[in-house]
């Protein structure tokens, strides 16, 4: 499955600033569906944000981030230009993957 | 009411609890790659703020320093918007608890030395609750809190 990201990285003052949505379902493994079956827990645990390979946020996550999940955070040093990549991992092992250039 | 909806919760809990089990005996290559690595379970699976604290060690202590941003009512639980800004010197991670919902943690964001102790995401309620922002200085989690008020609770099916 994929699951394609849409970022966005500006420098605002002496911080760079990061939005990035995610797509991913996010069940929390609580609710049923129409047929009364529990939609099984699938979801983000782990997000890993670098500037140019150097890792500048870690999160960890739980079931209570919202479908298709928004993450704005800041870093000192970064500098028009830098590539910044974002990746996690879910509860199924699955990942993705995106980068995007700060302007 | 309270009560019966949260036995509800529970009999619903532990149902996904043996959903999950009877999907890890069936196909165990996948339970062994369920978590990612550094991934802390119990934390997550704290039903109280103070449990979470103790599992996340440190101690509570209310701060002017951190600040939490969020609406005062949301009219959907499932899409809160929530940002945590830390002007502690020294704060290592960042926390998002909600208090009632099933499991109170929502997520953790740890710090390194470049970046800036202010990040903002999204977060699904379950229903009107005291959230809070939660900084980790040394041993100490310094928080502040705010209650949003929900309309329409974010878990339900």
């Amino acid at each position: 499955m994929a699951f394609p990201m849409r970022m966005r990285a500006n420098v605002e003052g002496d911080v760079v600033v990061v939005r990035v949505l995610m797509t991913h379902p996010e069940d929390t493994g609580l609710i049923k569906d129409k047929a009364g079956k529990i939609i099984p827990a699938h979801f983000i645990q782990s997000v890993t944000c670098k500037n140019n390979d150097k890792t500048v946020l870690t999160c960890d996550w739980g079931t209570a981030i919202s479908k298709n999940p928004f993450l704005e955070f800041r870093f000192k040093g970064g500098k028009s230009g830098d590539k910044v990549t974002v990746s996690w991992i879910d509860n199924k092992g699955e990942t993705s993957t995106a980068d995007t250039t700060v302007s | 009411m309270n009560q019966t909806r949260r036995q509800v919760m529970q009999i619903g809990a532990g149902a996904a609890a043996l959903g999950v089990a009877a999907t890890a005996g069936l196909m165990p290559n996948i339970a062994l790659a369920a978590d990612a690595p550094g991934w802390n379970a119990p934390l997550f699976e704290a039903k109280s703020f103070a449990d979470a604290a103790k599992i996340w060690g440190g101690t509570p202590t209310e701060s002017a320093d951190v600040s939490i941003i969020g609406p005062d009512i949301a009219e959907n639980g499932a899409v809160v918007p929530v940002g945590v800004k830390s002007n502690a010197a020294g704060t290592t991670a960042l926390g998002i608890v909600i208090e009632k919902n099933p499991t109170v943690l929502a997520g953790l964001f740890n710090m390194t030395d470049v970046s800036v102790p202010n990040v903002a995401t999204r977060v699904k309620m379950a229903q009107t609750s005291n959230v809070y922002a939660v900084a980790k200085v040394g041993d100490k989690l310094l928080f502040s809190k705010k209650e949003i008020k929900v309309t329409l609770g974010g878990c339900g099916g």
